[in-house]
């Protein structure tokens, strides 16, 4: 399948990438060739097939055991923005709302 | 060029435990080398400078206590996806610009335990994504065979540091084929070990379903070792599984050539395959035989959809793998963004490259609403298929013989226009990552053009040991020669000035 434009700039909202003009019609023209190529799929008789396990045997849980974490100066150490004991980032919020 | 103080791990063992020589003095002859060469090969992203501190430390208590490893005082170098406490780790990427550690691989946390020595951090394409170490935010690595080819990718660093003599021993991670591809572009043996085999834990994700460890060697032997070391469960990678890593030494040892059933799927012979590369392995196929091995014909008739698989797949946990980096805890962030929708998304653009970008958005498309359906769980229901043919083609034979690669290593840029023939590279490793496979690749000579050329065996899952006593069959019957890197002359391959 061909993707248009704005297909790609909604998946480009999706992935939180603010694409470049250019690159939106770069992208649009190589991830059509690359969805071209792999929808070759269509051609595999999957009628009955269960989907692959994500490995080969079921993962075990590990055992829910409270245990010491990163301390809050460690975790902000290669903060790029901090504020105390916080990471600091632009407002969500107006003031006063 | 071999260095002058070993020839393999337990050589070095010995040679230490002798006194033949010190191990200050052998991690100085490597960061040296390293430093010489870098300038023309960039392999190393950074290099340790606690190294000679540690080596000082470890003769010093050698003296003592004597040594409990051959690992002890093993130099090595680690691919910069690896997370080791207090190192930057780049991942090859501007995102990461300025990020260090706060905590070390489990694999790399074994091979310290045991008194190894990093070296340094090797190059790689940005996130692991790619074929050539060319999607390096800081330039790509050549290759020590030829300077205007590819070492291959993503590990193309740490393939490259072990042919270039730089490091003997040296850890990648393979979620296509990163850690073959580049051992047989770059003429040395590098194995994927069966997933769950070895710790992911600390290993920055790419790919978690797929994404395995290994090592890089000259020797079978210091492979094998290394996969022992590093292996076995840890309770931070819950996929690691319980079975004792030992197995693979019994199963090196055991493992005899006569009698072994060689699986030769046709579909991996064929159409697209380089001619040079298809005779190398037709000789080999021959010496084989003449080691009283026997070859079984098999097939794999889904292998062919393993690409189409395989970047649905990858890039599908890829694009959730790295939402984590949106300039909010660590790394770059873009100055002054308008408000915080437009930080995270300018700061993705702005620190990722174009191939990271490109499989971002294609996995997230292959999860979007509308699509999952066709894309995503159809690629599952297909390497169902994939896994399934090879567990039967298992029930004939001991292991598969292919190539590693289509074709010789590739000049600079001739692949990077089109991302597809780039995928196309991996044709044949990237199934064994689909099926959780081990798998490695073994280099068999020079082609005409005097590049590496690689044997890839596949194996059933657990089957290392075996996998590398078939590897060093091989290579005793292709003895290796190691390219003569000349520092400052980035296009030559004179003979060295360190003896």
């Amino acid at each position: 399948m061909n993707l248009s434009r704005s297909d790609v700039l909604h998946v480009a909202r999706l992935s939180a990438l603010a694409l470049s003009e250019a690159e939106v019609a770069r992208m649009t023209s190589e991830l059509s060739a690359i969805l071209n190529y792999v929808e070759g799929l269509a051609t595999v008789d999957i009628s009955g097939v269960a989907e692959a396990g994500e490995t080969l045997a079921p993962t075990p849980l590990a055992p829910d055991i409270p245990a010491p974490s990163l301390p809050t100066e460690g975790a902000l150490a290669g903060a790029p923005d901090r504020s105390g004991a916080f990471f600091q980032v632009p407002r969500i919020l107006e003031e006063g709302r | 060029m071999r260095n002058p103080f070993f020839t393999s791990l337990s050589d070095f063992a010995k040679g230490r435990d002798d006194k033949r020589f010190s191990i200050e003095e052998v991690t100085r002859y490597f960061l040296s080398r390293t430093e010489s060469l870098n300038a023309s090969l960039n392999v190393c992203l950074s290099t340790n400078p606690n190294a000679i501190n540690r080596a000082r430390q470890l003769d010093a208590r050698l003296a003592r206590n004597g040594a409990q490893s051959p690992f002890y005082g093993y130099p090595v170098m680690v691919k910069d996806n690896f997370e080791m406490e207090g190192f930057p780790t780049t991942c090859a990427s501007k995102i990461l610009s300025g990020y260090v550690s706060r905590r070390t691989a489990t694999s790399v946390a074994r091979l310290l335990s045991l008194g190894a020595i990093v070296l340094g951090k090797t190059n790689l394409d940005e996130f692991a994504m790619g074929s050539s170490t060319e999607n390096s935010a800081f330039g790509p690595t050549k290759n020590p065979w030829n300077p205007a080819r590819v070492p291959g990718g993503s590990s193309g660093g740490s393939a490259a540091a072990v042919a270039a003599g730089l490091a003997p021993l040296s850890l990648g991670s393979d979620t296509g084929g990163s850690i073959r591809q580049p051992a047989a572009f770059c003429g040395v043996l590098g194995i994927k070990p069966t997933y769950g085999r070895i710790s992911r834990s600390g290993l920055v994700a790419f790919s978690s379903s797929l994404d395995q460890i290994g090592p890089f060697a000259l020797q079978a032997s210091d492979a094998l070792e290394a996969l022992v070391a590093m292996g076995g469960r840890d309770p931070l990678d819950m996929t690691t599984d319980d079975r004792d890593p030992s197995e693979m030494r019994r199963d090196f040892q055991t493992t005899e050539i006569p009698g072994l059933r060689i699986g030769i799927p046709a579909e991996m012979f064929g159409e697209g395959l380089d001619s040079s590369i298809r005779d190398r392995l037709g000789e080999l196929r021959d010496s084989l035989a003449g080691s009283g091995s026997r070859e079984v014909a098999v097939t794999l008739p889904h292998s062919r959809f393993g690409i189409n698989v395989y970047y649905l797949l990858a890039t599908s946990e890829a694009s959730s793998n790295l939402s984590r980096f949106d300039g909010v805890r660590y790394g770059f962030r873009v100055k002054e963004p308008a408000d915080l929708r437009a930080m995270y998304e300018e700061t993705r653009d702005r620190g990722f490259g174009d191939e990271v970008k490109r499989r971002i958005l294609l996995g997230t498309f292959a999860l979007s609403a509308g699509y999952q359906e066709a894309f995503y769980r159809k690629a599952r229901k297909v390497q169902a298929l994939i896994r399934g043919d090879f567990l039967k083609a298992f029930e004939q034979c001991d292991m598969i013989l292919t190539p590693t690669s289509p074709s010789p290593p590739f000049a600079f840029g001739e692949k990077t226009g089109d991302p597809l023939s780039m995928y196309l590279s991996d044709v044949y490793t990237i199934t064994a990552n689909l099926a959780g496979l081990p798998a490695l690749s073994v280099p068999v000579g020079l082609d005409s053009q005097g590049l590496p050329v690689g044997a890839h065996l596949i194996g059933p899952p657990w089957s290392e040991g075996r996998l590398l006593k078939v590897a060093d069959k091989i290579s005793s019957l292709y003895p290796m020669p190691l390219p003569e890197v000349h520092a400052g002359h980035p296009a030559g391959f004179r003979e060295g000035g360190l003896k």
